[in-house]
């Protein structure tokens, strides 16, 4: 008996050691980022590396493409089923495809109450598509407005601008005294830049995208917002340059003393005022973007984006442990130089403000009044149409109006939901 | 003016119009590529300066550096490994089905067989993008996506047409009596292809290799949907990304460029005799 | 020995093709798993589309744009170094720069030669007062199109060059002298005698060019993304966009196989002239 017992103990013991040994096996997870200054590669790899010290066990392997691939890579992944990512990062614009496709997975049943109210509200919308979270948002941002203090003071004034027209009045008033010839840069390539800047002044001027699912930004708000955009470039206020920039070109505009005035994300921020990398370093301050004083003081677009885990991957768990760390407060707080965090208690932090304090004042306003890009299944589809549209009413193709109204009959044509 | 100072003087005229047309052509062929180089040697300052400086006060080839050796040019590194790797599996591939293939076209002439020849010239005129999704689909389902492998097989594609083209060109050149001494000897077919064919041909055969390199060094399309890592992705590719990466610094984007360049130039220029027979070897004969 | 070749043409080409055109006759979403026969209406909605008649458009004026002035300069510098002159080789041998630069590194370089606030072409054409101010090239439509065929053209027209330079090297000297004993003028030789002797390889440079042309994407895609107002999207471009971006693979298999079409009409027209031609020689 007792050898019976013995041989049992021993395979017990064999059983133990071998699961150990199974649970010891590297899981490796494929993550994929965009090359891009919120959070830079360096940042991200070394946030990833301390992950890895963390959690023993678990390997992630990071893959960064261009902004302009990262949409595409995604599908053409899950398209060709298993063996792509685990983790992704995806734009704010994107969860209802990705959630009808079965892209993402929902991770609502892993959040609890009170993590949810300790983020920033607005910042939740990044993730969310008909009440469920596909992710947790993780770049929060969006877009200010930046100014260079000097040449705001050369040309007498005292303020930066708090309305739209504001911004035009003082633009107008610096390039008449010579200071700078186009005295405003904006990213209005033929890119998804261009409809982040058109949202921000539809939000502005009181407009909104759709009612009832009806189009609605060929009128109002919209329809002035596009106005605005178009006069501001016929007045010679706005850079020509502006049609084909991309939001690397307005901080390398600003950046070099060629603008007084830029519409950009958060990162532009340190980097402006980085000696390495500006000429205008310690000229730059920034303020929410402004409203149009009677719809709105301040107005924003979200611009945020999120991680999530794949529906096709194996580590689901690990997937989502790695998440949680990237977002977590700690992390975000320890790099938020370039990108602000999602936790509410980290703008009253005196170390995340430190040496950013303007930044935090105007993310306080801004953050608040971030306002969404449609939430539509075939947004790529509406927003091709909408970067064209609004570029053919920029280049005197169409007016502002009826460019508009292009857009939204072919909304109503293809029935896009 | 005597009679006979008239026609020198128009020879003059027509020497002189001759070396400004020379410096002209030489001036247009090499002032971008030039400009190329001279911004990926100038510091950021001096290329955004107005009015622009042509010479840059101070050069440097710390962006070589950093390419070669620096942090930023991991990535860079990575694809100019993958890129030299694609291009020669691609190519060895090719070179050995072309061989063959076109030794059959070039031996033995049938109708059926120079329909076939058309075939394969008309999968030259295919759109990537018309085979683009199935063929991502098939790389995925046999594990070959965002592999150096992967995209070699689909550049085969491509290649092998080219090169049997070119080279039916040359092994039609060579007189079929040669290698019935050989076969006489007993060789085979195969046998005299190696042994009599491919060494009278050899101008042929790095003709083809010349532009099988060349090629599947410019590809884009494949190579930006079927990789997505730093295991696969190609120099094109990683070029495209420097634009929107570092669109702040314009001299990191040119010396990425000239890196990227230097490679098919170099063989271009160091066999240039045979890159042009290869390029009239289809075309003198109409 | 003809089987390798077949099997890696067959099988890395054949197949996708032939399933991308089975594809075009359903509505098929990229991630979906039903799929819903449409006959042709793929190919009947891509012809009442805006975008893809604009495509058709964008794409033919770059093709005949740049295939039109590849022709002519490459004839003309062929026709240039045909002649004997101290530094021939040297130029001959630089023809081989624009051909060997891969497309994606040439679109790079003038994107960033054509960069509005500081690339190099404003800054020459101010410096030489030819233009006041420095200007958007690829921010504005029309301009747009035009200077990418620019940048095609450059690195392009060498091959024209150099494929007509090696023809014009087949016409035997004695030919011209005959002529010109004949008392045929410059101008008569060029149309009896060269341009006859230099017509397949411009047909082959005329096939290989357009071909190419018809089929452009990586320039488009480093240079403008379609842009500005998509004046610049060809129909490869949004085949591109059609599948990867919106998912329609059924629709952008219908793209695909118009834009097929429209390269064998291309050929089959230079065939019927490069025939009617021998005919009548």
């Amino acid at each position: 008996m007792p050898r019976i017992r013995t041989i049992l103990t021993l395979l017990a013991i064999g059983l133990v050691g071998l699961t150990g040994l199974a649970l010891a096996q590297d899981v490796t997870l494929r993550a994929l980022f965009m090359q891009q200054a919120a959070y830079s590669d360096d940042d991200v790899r070394n946030m990833t590396a301390d992950f890895e010290q963390q959690h023993p066990g678990v390997k992630v392997d990071i893959e960064f493409v261009s902004y302009e691939a990262l949409h595409n890579k995604i599908i053409t992944a899950a398209a060709a089923g298993g063996g792509g990512y685990d983790v992704v990062l995806f734009d704010v614009i994107w969860p209802a495809e990705f959630a009808q496709n079965d892209i993402l997975v929902d991770i609502t049943g892993r959040l609890s109450q009170s993590m949810i109210d300790q983020v920033v509200p607005g910042a939740w919308t990044t993730v969310m598509f008909d009440g469920h979270y596909y992710g947790i948002p993780w770049i929060l941002d969006t877009k200010y407005l930046f100014y260079n203090k000097d040449m705001l003071q050369k040309a007498g004034i005292s303020a930066p601008p708090t309305t739209w027209q504001e911004l035009l009045d003082q633009a107008k008033t610096i390039k008449d005294a010579g200071i700078v010839q186009y005295p405003i840069v904006w990213s209005w390539g033929q890119a998804e830049a261009i409809v982040c800047d058109y949202t921000t002044l539809l939000s502005a001027f009181g407009g909104s995208f759709f009612d009832a699912g009806q189009p609605t930004f060929n009128q109002g708000g919209g329809l002035e917002a596009l106005q605005y955009m178009k006069q501001s470039l016929d007045q010679g206020l706005t850079n020509p340059a502006s049609t084909e920039s991309l939001e690397e070109d307005v901080r390398r505009i600003f950046s070099s003393g060629q603008a007084a005035f830029a519409l950009n994300w958060t990162y532009m921020y340190n980097l402006a005022n980085d000696p390495a990398e500006s000429q205008v370093a310690g000229q730059v301050d920034v303020v929410p973007a402004p409203g149009d004083g009677t719809h709105s003081q301040v107005s924003a677009v979200n611009g945020s984006m999120g991680l999530g885990i794949t529906s096709g991957s194996t580590h689901p768990d690990e997937a989502y442990q790695y998440i949680t760390y990237l977002t977590s407060q700690p992390v975000q707080e320890k790099y938020a130089k370039l990108s602000l965090p999602i936790w509410k208690a980290s703008y009253d932090s005196a170390a995340v403000a430190q040496g950013q304090e303007s930044l935090i004042a105007a993310a306080k306003q801004s953050l608040g009044a971030m306002y969404p890009r449609p939430l539509l299944i075939q947004y790529p589809q509406f927003s091709t149409w909408l970067q064209t549209d609004i570029h053919r009413a920029l280049l005197g193709q169409l007016t502002p109006k009826d460019a508009l109204d292009d857009t939204a009959n072919n909304v109503i044509r293809d029935k896009l939901d | 003016m005597t009679r006979a100072a008239a026609p020198r003087r128009r020879r003059l005229l027509a020497a002189v119009l001759t070396y400004v047309g020379a410096v002209l052509l030489a001036a247009f062929l090499l002032a971008p590529f030039v400009w190329l180089f001279i911004s990926s040697l100038a510091p950021l300052a001096d290329l955004i300066q107005r009015p622009l400086q042509w010479i840059p006060p101070h050069a440097s080839f710390d962006r070589y550096r950093t390419i070669f050796f620096g942090a930023d040019g991991r990535d860079f590194r990575f694809a100019l490994r993958n890129s030299a790797e694609v291009a020669g599996l691609a190519t060895s591939i090719s070179l050995v089905a072309g061989m063959l293939g076109a030794y059959a076209l070039s031996r033995f002439p049938s109708r059926g067989r120079s329909g076939l020849l058309y075939l394969m010239l008309a999968t030259y005129m295919t759109p990537p993008v018309a085979i683009l999704l199935p063929l991502y689909l098939i790389l995925s389902r046999v594990g070959l996506l965002n592999s150096v492998l992967g995209l070699a097989l689909v550049y085969t594609s491509f290649l092998t047409p080219f090169l049997t083209w070119i080279l039916k060109g040359f092994f039609d050149a060579i007189p079929e009596e040669l290698e019935e001494a050989a076969r006489i000897d007993g060789a085979s077919r195969v046998g005299s292809l190696v042994r009599v064919v491919l060494p009278l041909s050899l101008p042929g055969v790095i003709t083809a290799v010349l532009f099988g390199v060349i090629l599947a060094w410019d590809e884009f399309l494949y190579a930006l949907i079927f990789t997505s890592s730093t295991a696969a992705k190609t120099l094109p590719v990683a070029i495209s990304e420097f634009t929107s990466r570092f669109a702040v610094d314009y001299g990191l984007m040119a010396a990425g460029g000239i890196v990227a360049a230097l490679p098919p130039l170099i063989l271009a220029f160091a066999l240039q005799r045979y890159l042009i027979a290869g390029l009239t070897a289809g075309s003198v004969k109409g | 020995m003809l089987l390798p070749a077949l099997t890696v043409v067959a099988g890395v080409v054949g197949y996708p093709f032939l399933r991308t055109l089975y594809l075009g006759f359903f509505k098929a979403p990229l991630l979906g798993k039903t799929r819903t026969f449409v006959g042709l209406g793929n190919y009947l909605q891509a012809f009442e589309r805006p975008e893809f008649r604009a495509a058709v458009g964008h794409t033919l004026a770059f093709t005949v744009g740049s295939i039109g002035l590849e022709l002519i300069l490459g004839v003309a510098v062929a026709l240039f170094l045909d002649r004997a002159f101290v530094g021939r080789r040297i130029l001959r041998a630089l023809l081989i720069l624009p051909l060997a630069l891969p497309t994606v590194v040439n679109a790079v370089m003038w994107r960033w030669i054509y960069n509005p606030e500081y690339g190099a072409l404003n800054a020459l054409l101010t410096q030489t007062h030819l233009l006041p101010d420095y200007r958007s090239w690829l921010g504005a439509p029309g301009i747009a199109m035009a200077m990418i065929v620019v940048a095609d053209v450059w690195k392009n027209f060498t091959l024209v060059a150099l494929l007509v330079l090696a023809a014009l090297q087949t016409i035997p000297v004695e030919l011209h002298d005959a002529a010109r004993v004949d008392g045929a003028g410059g101008v008569q030789r060029l149309r009896y005698i060269t341009l006859p002797g230099i017509r397949p390889a411009l047909l082959v440079a005329l096939v290989l060019r357009t071909v190419e042309a018809l089929k452009v994407f990586d320039i488009i895609y480093v240079m403008t993304r379609g842009g500005p107002a998509s004046s610049t999207k060809t129909l490869s471009f949004l085949v591109y966009e059609e599948a990867f971006s919106f998912l329609q693979l059924g629709s952008a298999a219908a793209y695909a196989f118009l834009t097929v079409a429209l390269i064998l009409v291309f050929v089959a027209v230079y065939i019927r002239l490069l025939q009617s031609r021998g005919v009548a020689g």
